[in-house]
């Protein structure tokens, strides 16, 4: 790779920032995901880049942990909003803003 | 230098992918919008020397959990039009959220500019899936076997919160 580090770091802040962004403006439960999935791709880009950075093996294998991690969180949070549009009928996240003990 | 001009253009699709997906009404078209952000992200990873990584890209994210989100969303029908953004109280509500994201943007780029590191070209490199699977097996043995155990309890988890609701019986009898 020729391209400086820091091109790479700043498509990863891009990347980042906009999945970011994606989290905090949609009030869809499904679009709020796919907003954290996005977060979680440009980390691992950037665990990526270092690894070639300093040619070691272990950022990329940092990378296999968060496919991981990223698996059980989606299978979890997608078994939720299953739940949730079964008891309010809707994935609006403004329809859970009520708490009853 | 082909593999510079082409890490220019996959980020360029990669930001321009993700745009258009976290802006769409529709959550199919989103999903379709982040498969292709996920395709130039793979080819990066090939590009940084990780191709194994690129495999697994496309094969776990665009295969599997981009498929399983396409199959979430038709199951439980959901109409295009419950998150609108052209109405007015949706765009009061980018407006905060540009400033915030202005403002990590700036951060960063100025945490970015402050190290002369940052400067220096990433050099090419290429790890051997050989190489790879050597440091995963014998170096994180164990952080693999606590990483089967978070799949395993995240399927017990799936499976406890989607199972199919069932009467509630009082343990008093009281009803």
């Amino acid at each position: 790779m020729i391209v400086p580090l820091e091109h790479l770091l700043i498509l990863a802040t891009i990347l980042f920032l906009l999945g970011f962004g994606c989290v905090l403006a949609r009030r869809n439960l499904i679009m709020i995901l796919i907003g954290i999935e996005v977060m979680i791709n440009a980390a691992g880009l950037t665990l990526v880049g270092a690894s070639a950075y300093w040619q070691q093996v272990d950022g990329q294998i940092l990378v296999v942990f968060l496919m991981a991690m990223t698996s059980a969180e989606v299978s979890i949070s997608l078994a939720m909003v299953v739940y949730l549009q079964r008891r309010k009928g809707s994935i609006d996240v403004r329809s859970f803003d009520e708490m009853r003990g | 230098m082909t593999a510079t001009l082409l890490f220019y253009i996959l980020g360029a699709i990669a930001v321009i992918a993700t745009l258009l997906a976290i802006t769409r009404k529709n959550p199919v078209h989103a999903v379709i919008y982040l498969v292709n952000s996920f395709f130039a992200l793979a080819l990066l990873f090939y590009l940084l020397g990780a191709p194994l990584l690129a495999a697994w890209e496309l094969i776990i994210y665009a295969g599997a959990i981009m498929v399983l989100f396409l199959f979430i969303i038709m199951m439980l029908q959901l109409s295009p039009t419950s998150d609108t953004i052209g109405s007015g109280e949706t765009r009061r509500q980018w407006i905060p959220v540009m400033l915030l994201t202005l403002a990590l943007a700036t951060c960063t780029l100025l945490l970015t500019a402050l190290d002369p590191s940052g400067a220096e070209a990433v050099p090419r490199w290429y790890a051997s899936p050989r190489d790879f699977g050597y440091a995963l097996f014998k170096e994180y043995a164990l952080a693999i076997e606590i990483v089967s155990f978070q799949l395993l309890f995240a399927a017990v988890g799936a499976f406890y919160i989607g199972r199919p609701e069932r009467k509630k019986t009082e343990p008093g009898g009281a009803e």
